[in-house]
């Protein structure tokens, strides 16, 4: 058996264990083994890479790793909990970047004359530096919102669309250009107008939707990869990346599906700029109920039943842990406590479940909304805590609104309703919430963290 | 060469169809962590990293393959290490059970 087909058998395995790898993750049991298997997968195919004949600047390659190690392991480790959305939109970007410079430098750099490429040739090389590009920039544009370097709203501007689509069309109109005739400046305009549209097309979408545009996003370097295994004649690079690219479309749409939306509304309706369409319009003069930490505390410590709805406001308040010790505060009361966990609270898909876990509240105390909804109307009092948009009854009752049709958790069933939130301000989809202005709603403002501790003795005392 | 396309079209369709089969049944919960782990699995571009970087001659290829390389890298580590990050935290833990449990709802 030659070298290189040893190499091949490796790289087959490698591809094994990637698929495998999702698999894994597909499951809450699995999930860690998953990943871990995947690592196996990719530490065997690079370092088997490196038996391939004519590898030369091994000390360039070694120096490129290194520093990559160097940067990324620490990053990774040591950002919060919160900050992990925008670094996953981070580490996908680089990740579009080095799929589209590959594919720059082996059509740059070929010993051989440009017209000996066939047309498939480059095709494949194009593809690889337009898709990727678009997932570089827009990338940093997602993350830069979640980062909140630009503000997280829609950013619109006159004849947006129009513009895209100009810009969307003179990249389709340069790829047509360089098959007929390959040529490295129009080469190098492709490659500013793919920079330019993944900024473009990401600029509109808000930053509550960001999730949806990071799972896009990365769909498009797996296919951006993909093309640079057609390029390089890899097979390994074929299969990872077509299997991110098929995976991550399916997982954008379900995770589209999951706030109610199509993906087409989330790129294109620029959501928030219809706010004031929706009916909440009359609400000057409406009066809002605060209480204080002490009444509330009462109230909660002598309910029956309590569902701790968390949303963003509690990761960023870094929260967890004391929501964990006012449930179990209330347990050791004999009041029953559960945790309502919406699909989309916070600012990724199960973003409360990694949270909560982390605080080790037992597992078998969140439930998934339908299941919390179908017994919020035997609740007491619904805490909010942090969340806005994944309440807010709007969704339900009136069609105007930009989050119409997206589930909510139905707090309104539930006797009582108390929001901790640090003011009046509307959550990150920019919308009013009526809820806040219900009768059986009562505000407690602060930092959420704050009012969790504020409770805690309150309850204690009460 | 048109037998050789072929081939890895063959991988590619396959590969797609498996890629969509194999998450088809994933919890909610999981979408975030899916989303980086498969973030990580194309990172599996530092392959073609290195090899490109491995063919480079002269200042200017061989500075853009180390900018390559380090990209590259930050997309597996990076991926990896957060992923790992995020199922930790999934880890049943036994001992903190017992702190809410045994008392009876009044």
């Amino acid at each position: 058996m030659s070298l290189g087909t040893g190499r091949d058998i490796v790289y087959l395995v490698a591809a094994v264990c990637f698929i495998l790898a999702m698999k894994g993750l597909s499951s809450p049991k699995r999930a860690r083994a998953g990943n871990l298997l995947g690592a196996a997968g990719m530490i065997v195919a690079i370092a088997i890479t490196f038996t391939t004949p004519g590898i030369h600047n091994l000390w360039a390659i070694g120096l490129g790793m290194v520093v990559g190690i160097a940067v990324g392991a620490p990053v990774a480790r040591r950002v919060k909990m919160t900050a992990m959305p925008q670094l996953v939109a981070a580490f996908n970007g680089v990740g579009g970047a080095a799929a589209a410079l590959v594919s720059i430098m082996h059509f740059s750099f070929s010993p051989v004359s440009l017209s000996t490429f066939a047309t498939y040739q480059v095709f494949e090389v194009i593809f690889g530096v337009v898709v990727g590009s678009i997932s570089f920039t827009g990338s940093i544009i997602a993350f830069s919102k979640l980062q909140e370097i630009m503000p997280g709203r829609p950013i619109t501007y006159p004849a947006q669309q129009p513009v895209n689509a100009v810009v969307a069309l003179g990249i389709v109109g340069c790829i047509v250009a360089v098959l007929v005739d390959p040529t490295k400046i129009v080469m190098l305009v492709v490659l500013v107008l793919a920079l330019l549209f993944g900024v473009a097309f990401t600029l509109p979408v808000g930053g509550a939707d960001a999730p949806v545009l990071i799972a896009l996003l990365n769909s498009f370097t797996g296919l951006a990869v993909a093309a640079t295994g057609f390029t390089l004649h890899s097979n390994v690079l074929i299969v990872a990346g077509t299997l991110v690219g098929a995976s991550g479309m399916l997982l954008t749409r379900l995770m589209s599906q999951a706030m109610g939306r199509s993906i087409p509304n989330i790129l294109f309706s620029a959501f928030g700029s219809v706010v004031t369409s929706s009916g909440a319009t009359e609400k000057e003069g409406r009066s809002v109920k605060s209480g204080t930490p002490e009444d509330i505390g009462v109230l909660l410590a002598y309910s029956n039943r309590v569902a701790i709805v968390p949303g963003y406001g509690l990761a960023v308040a870094q929260a967890q842990h004391v929501a964990r010790e006012l449930a179990e505060t209330l347990q050791k009361r004999g009041v029953d406590v559960f945790y309502a966990i919406h699909p989309v609270a916070g600012r990724m898909p199960g973003h409360m479940n990694v949270l909560l876990a982390e605080a080790n509240v037992p597992y078998e105390e969140l439930k998934e909304m339908d299941h919390a909804n179908s017994e919020m109307s035997t609740v007491d009092v619904a805490l909010v805590v942090g969340a806005n948009d994944v309440v807010n009854p709007a969704a339900k009752n009136s069609p105007g609104s930009p989050i119409y049709g997206m589930p909510i958790i139905e707090v309104s069933l539930a006797k009582a309703v108390i929001f901790l939130k640090r003011s009046m301000r509307p959550g990150f989809a920019g919308i009013d919430n009526d809820l806040l202005y219900d009768d059986k709603t009562t505000m407690l403002f602060g930092d959420a963290k704050d009012s969790l501790t504020k409770l805690v003795s309150a309850v204690a005392s009460a | 060469m048109s037998s050789g396309i072929l081939q890895f079209v063959t991988v590619f369709v396959l590969a797609a169809f498996v890629g969509y089969e194999v998450i088809s049944k994933v919890p909610s919960i999981l979408h975030t962590p899916l989303m980086s782990g498969t973030n990580a699995i194309h990172g599996i571009i530092l392959l073609g990293a290195i090899l490109t970087c491995g063919a480079s001659h002269g200042p200017l290829q061989i500075t853009l393959g180390i900018i390559v390389v380090i990209l590259a890298t930050l997309n597996v580590v990076g991926g990896f290490v957060v992923t790992d990050r995020m199922l930790e935290m999934f880890k049943a833990k036994p001992a903190a059970r017992d702190a809410g449990k045994g008392s009876q709802p009044a």
